[in-house]
């Protein structure tokens, strides 16, 4: 107890204690606010950029097709990167059976890294809202359109990328989605 | 004729590895310079996450293309912005970035500067 009215008395702890204070209730902040917001940093890019070219596999067919037969003779379509082994892809599922009663927007869906027999094992299950699936077995097509992994999906006007949702779709997105496609 | 023969396999075997060798190293070279965007504090030449995996086929392709290093650079910030590269080009956006340490330098010295004067004094 001495010590602490010792501390009292002296001047340069009355300066040095609500400096301390502040110092500490800034850092508490930085931390609290920092801690919230998800830490992977997505740039926001604006790309005026046609959707790339490639060519790849259909799921279904085994055939070869190329992008330009897929993103052709509708105005809206929505690339959904997808794997049956993705957990929160079976959140989004609900969302996008919703989105395929929308006549104005096709669905294309790219399979990401995964093995046709549990592909076709997660859709029998789910549903199937995919007008095309594509496959993407060594996950260079998604780099091709800018991704970070799965779920994620672009939603396409006229050979551009007017919307892109990184994680899955959720009530807002859809929402968006939605409004965006008239 | 044995000796000729040799001296040919020889030299195949030397530029073979040669070519090899660079192909290698500028991959590798490209790839220290990309930033993992799902990792933390990873370059993707370090990450094996599935989009570190695929980003290195990717760059592949591209040497195989034909396209520079500054290209693929190019190409991967149309895609995802500054953020993949370790290595920002200067620009409107990044010159805070680029000239801040170079600015603190210079403060630093004058400070020190100033006070061995005042010693000296």
């Amino acid at each position: 107890m001495d010590y602490l009215v010792y501390l009292k008395k002296d001047m340069r702890v009355k300066i040095l204690l609500p400096i301390f204070v502040i110092f500490f209730l800034v850092i508490f902040l930085i931390f609290y606010k920092g801690l919230n917001h998800t830490n992977i940093y997505t740039p926001k890019i604006i790309s005026n950029e046609n959707i790339p070219l490639f060519k790849t596999i259909e799921f279904q067919s085994d055939n070869e097709i190329t992008s330009k037969e897929v993103f052709s003779g509708n105005d809206y379509y929505l690339l959904n990167i997808w794997a049956s082994w993705c957990i929160p892809c079976r959140d989004e599922h609900n969302f996008l059976m919703k989105l395929k009663k929308n006549e104005k927007i096709e669905i294309i869906g790219l399979n990401y890294k995964d093995k046709e027999k549990n592909a076709k094992k997660f859709l029998n299950e789910l549903g199937d809202p995919y007008k095309k699936i594509l496959s993407d077995s060594d996950g260079t097509i998604s780099i091709e359109w800018g991704a970070y992994g799965v779920p994620e999906s672009f939603l396409i006007h006229k050979n551009k990328v007017i919307k892109k949702i990184i994680g899955p779709l959720n009530d807002s997105s859809f929402k968006e989605i939605e409004r965006l496609v008239k | 004729m044995k000796i000729i023969n040799l001296l040919i396999i020889i030299i195949i075997l030397f530029n073979f590895n040669l070519s090899n060798a660079k192909d290698i190293n500028s991959s590798s070279k490209i790839t220290k310079n990309l930033r993992c965007l799902v990792c933390q504090g990873q370059s993707v030449h370090d990450s094996d996450s599935e989009f570190a995996i695929s980003l290195k086929l990717v760059v592949e392709k591209k040497i195989d293309e034909g396209m520079s290093e500054k290209e693929i650079y190019e190409f991967l910030q149309i895609k995802y912005g500054d953020w993949i590269l370790y290595d920002p080009e200067l620009n409107q956006k990044t010159f805070i970035l680029w000239f801040l340490p170079l600015l603190l330098f210079l403060i630093g010295g004058a400070i020190i500067f100033k006070n061995l004067k005042i010693k000296k004094n």
